[in-house]
């Protein structure tokens, strides 16, 4: 069955919405992450002040992709949530957690310490569950009778388990590379000092999460996603080893805006690698896009929402950004 | 009673949703009062609406935050938990709660900002517009709730195709008499929940002897609003009885606690419904009453709940006291609105202390009638979760297991305890330091950050504090 023009009209927006998610989202996950590796309260201000204008809007997109996706793909929506019931709550409590971690810390001065190890915690939580659920995917989901068929705790395998460690790493280099890009002086070089072990870190766990998907968690999903990336598809994980070792050089050779730029080229081609792999399916390996799609008369209905409200949502975020360019004040 | 994944389920729905309702209940109020209240400085150029603009326009986003942090969670609760109707009716449902999603989006990414932001950068005029925008965006906001829930109360406009309902008829979904009656009556309630607020400050500032002159304009007007609101609200209550009683017959049976069919058939006004017995204790009726406020006449036949099978029938206790509650709720709102306008025909507002308390006092009225009218309505849907067409019990998602949901239960359970308790604590501290100078300008603060005004009520009342 061949998906309709609106189907991937909607497919094609989520897809979108998911990547600016995980780069933006990721960038100030990142940051957190990082927050938590050092005391020096001098370095926390200025990482907090560094996403303080972004990081409620990047996780607009997480609640884009959630209404998107129930509206569009019902069926996708429904098994995903129930295939990671438990990981969904943990990544929703650790969201709440270290947004209001980032309003309440400033006042605090007893509770600072609870405060910052929660926006830490909740970072982690938050990164890790996002990773472990795209690792747990390539393993492909059971569906029966277009609901999840397995338990709560499915998802977690050690393969998944790399993944959600993997990116970790990741989203802490995109941090670190964010750090480079709008600060200057100790923090940027405390940063700029990170990038190279993030960087060995990436590549490890990724190297690790490949040898145990071939032995260990080996599953006739994974192989075959594994043989979609063949011929010109090469390219993706190709762009994504090269801008990693651009991400390197460009630290080396100190290019503040480099780093980031080369990091966020890699997650779009890792993110590209990953599309290949599960094409054309939303749920590997068993709702396609053709099979997940609301009737037309529903993805009409919500197209009028969509081609309206998602450039007004680019917008804004391009205007935010562009309001906040350059460095951060040390004020 | 049993615990399994469906009950906890259930408990866990109206545990999140009950805490995300208060705050956009009170935004859609609070909304409306500052555009009135802009409007009003506007037109007048008295200073003094400024003051009392500048101060609840923090409120207000505190609250909106809060309503938006606890809407992510809601974002994804059809799925997780309630996987068999998402999947059922996702073709319907999703949309309309897409939109909502979106709605709300357009207007932080819009004049929410404006508002916040803005009050320096674009004109007055554009000022005023831009709230106005808000408080129409709220109300949007609501209308496809109120949507999405008034077709799971009387489903419209679809049709059954491989045993998903789907869209047939989008206007008639959206547009369905039932919403077109339950919409304005949840709006009303909105508005009335923010009036008795607004008065509560205003009183409170009174009896505390502070800020006079602002306590004295939000007592005026909220006392004011309330007391034309609420026959209102009245008149569309009866409306939203009416519907119940012509679609949801057990439901309306429900609310009145009569098990038997009777004719002509009595009201009553409390009792301890009992199950068990299904029959009534302690039960203070007035004859013929229940066939009058149901038919318009005294010697009607009412069915009881008898007359459904007996695995259709909605549990009566919340129903029951619910309904209760919320007539209570609303005439307390009415005796202290009207008194409170007799008082001050008489000018004697400002100084009869005991109704200043009174008032003070009654200040979650509002909140109060809307948990319960929308527990009334919920539970009294029971068992159906779409009703006629898909039973709660069948709507839950296959894989979860009890400790599934108890887990998650108690994990929000101790959150949002947490996160909610700290909300409401700065909104309190906003409301007791009262208005003060102009609103500051938080640094790194965008329309998407309205939480970072609480940081704004905590600087100012550590000051007073040291002070």
């Amino acid at each position: 069955m061949e998906p309709s023009t609106l189907a991937l009209f909607w497919a094609g927006g989520i897809a979108v919405s998911i990547l600016v998610y995980v780069l933006l989202d990721g960038f100030d996950l990142g940051v957190g992450i990082l927050f938590g590796t050092t005391r020096d309260e001098a370095k926390r201000a200025r990482m907090m002040a560094s996403i303080a204008p972004f990081w409620d809007g990047n996780e607009t997109w997480l609640v884009v992709i959630g209404a998107s996706l129930f509206a569009a793909f019902p069926a996708v929506y429904v098994v995903f949530l129930g295939a990671f019931y438990l990981p969904v709550l943990v990544m929703l409590l650790g969201l709440i957690l270290r947004g209001v971690a980032f309003e309440f810390r400033y006042r605090a001065e007893r509770s600072r310490g609870l405060w910052d190890r929660g926006f830490f915690v909740g970072s982690l939580l938050a990164t890790f569950v996002q990773g472990a659920a795209i690792g747990a995917m390539m393993r492909g989901i059971p569906v029966e009778n277009g609901q999840f068929a397995g338990t709560s705790l499915d998802w977690l395998h050690p393969f998944p388990v790399l993944t959600g460690v993997g990116l970790v790493l990741g989203y802490a280099l995109l941090g670190a590379s964010w750090l480079v890009l709008k600060t200057d002086g100790t923090l940027r070089d405390w940063a700029y000092a990170r990038i190279p072990y993030l960087l060995a870190g990436v590549v490890i766990v990724l190297g690790l999460a490949f040898a145990t998907a071939v032995t260990v968690d080996l599953t006739g999903d994974l192989q075959r996603g594994g043989h979609q990336i063949a011929g010109w598809a090469l390219i993706f994980p190709l762009v994504a080893a090269a801008a990693l070792l651009g991400v390197g050089v460009a630290a080396r050779a100190r290019l503040d805006r480099l780093p980031f730029a080369l990091t966020a080229v890699s997650f779009i081609a890792a993110f590209a690698t990953l599309a290949t792999m599960m094409w054309p399916y939303m749920i590997p390996y068993a709702l396609t896009i053709a099979d997940a799609a609301a009737p037309e008369a529903s993805l009409r209905f919500f197209f009028y929402a969509g081609i309206v409200v998602l450039p007004v949502i680019a917008a804004y975020t391009i205007g935010v950004y562009w309001v906040f360019r350059g460095k951060v004040g040390r004020g | 009673m049993e615990f399994d994944p469906v009950i906890l389920s259930r408990i866990q729905f109206g545990f999140v949703i009950s805490f995300h309702i208060i705050f956009p209940a009170f935004t859609i109020g609070l909304a409306a009062w500052l555009a009135t209240i802009e409007g009003m400085r506007l037109f007048t150029g008295n200073p003094i609406y400024r003051r009392i603009f500048d101060f609840w326009l923090k409120v207000f986003a505190v609250s909106f935050g809060m309503g938006v942090v606890t809407g992510i969670v809601m974002a994804f609760q059809f799925g997780t938990n309630w996987g068999v109707l998402a999947e059922r009716t996702g073709s319907i449902q999703g949309p309309l709660l897409g939109y909502e999603a979106f709605t709300a989006f357009m207007l932080e990414a819009s004049f929410f900002g404006v508002m916040l932001l803005g009050r320096d950068r674009v004109s007055p005029g554009f000022y005023l517009f831009a709230c106005c925008m808000v408080s129409f965006g709220t109300m949007l906001s609501s209308f496809w709730i109120l949507a999405n829930n008034s077709w799971m109360q009387v489903p419209l406009g679809h049709e059954i195709v491989d045993g998903k309902i789907i869209p047939a008829d989008w206007r008639e979904i959206v547009l369905g008499p039932v919403m077109m009656v339950r919409w304005p009556h949840m709006l009303l309630a909105a508005f009335l929940t923010t009036a008795m607020c607004i008065s509560a400050t205003g009183a409170w500032y009174m009896l505390r002897r502070v800020h006079y002159a602002e306590a004295q304009v939000m007592l005026h007007w909220g006392l004011g609003l309330a007391a034309v609101l609420i026959p209102v609200q009245l008149f569309f209550g009866h409306l939203t009885g009416l519907y119940v009683l012509k679609h949801q017959p057990a439901k309306f049976a429900a609310i009145e606690a009569r098990w038997q069919t009777e004719q002509p058939a009595a009201e009553v006004l409390l009792a301890w419904p009992d199950a068990a017995r299904q029959d009534n204790r302690f039960a203070l009726e007035i004859p013929k009453l229940g066939s009058f406020i149901a038919s318009g006449n005294w010697s009607a036949k009412e069915i009881g709940l008898e007359a459904f099978p007996a695995e259709d029938r909605p549990p009566v206790l919340i129903p029951f006291f619910g309904f209760r509650v919320m007539v209570g709720m609303g005439l307390i709102m009415l005796a202290v609105s009207w008194l409170g306008n007799l008082l001050r025909h008489f000018g004697r507002l400002e100084s009869t202390r005991w109704f200043l308390w009174g008032t003070f006092l009654s200040f979650p009225a509002g909140f109060v009638a809307i948990l319960a009218g929308w527990y009334t309505a919920e539970v009294g849907r029971q068992p159906w979760v779409v009703y006629g067409l898909l039973r709660t019990a069948d709507a839950v998602t296959p894989s979860l297991t009890t400790s599934d949901v108890m887990i998650s239960l108690l994990a929000y359970a101790l959150v949002y305890a947490a996160f909610v308790s700290f909300g409401i604590w700065y909104i309190y501290k906003l409301l007791r330091e009262g208005p003060a100078g102009p609103a500051l300008a938080i640094p790194g603060a965008t329309a998407s950050r309205p939480l970072a005004y609480a940081d704004d009520a905590a600087s100012a009342t550590g000051a007073a504090e040291r002070g």
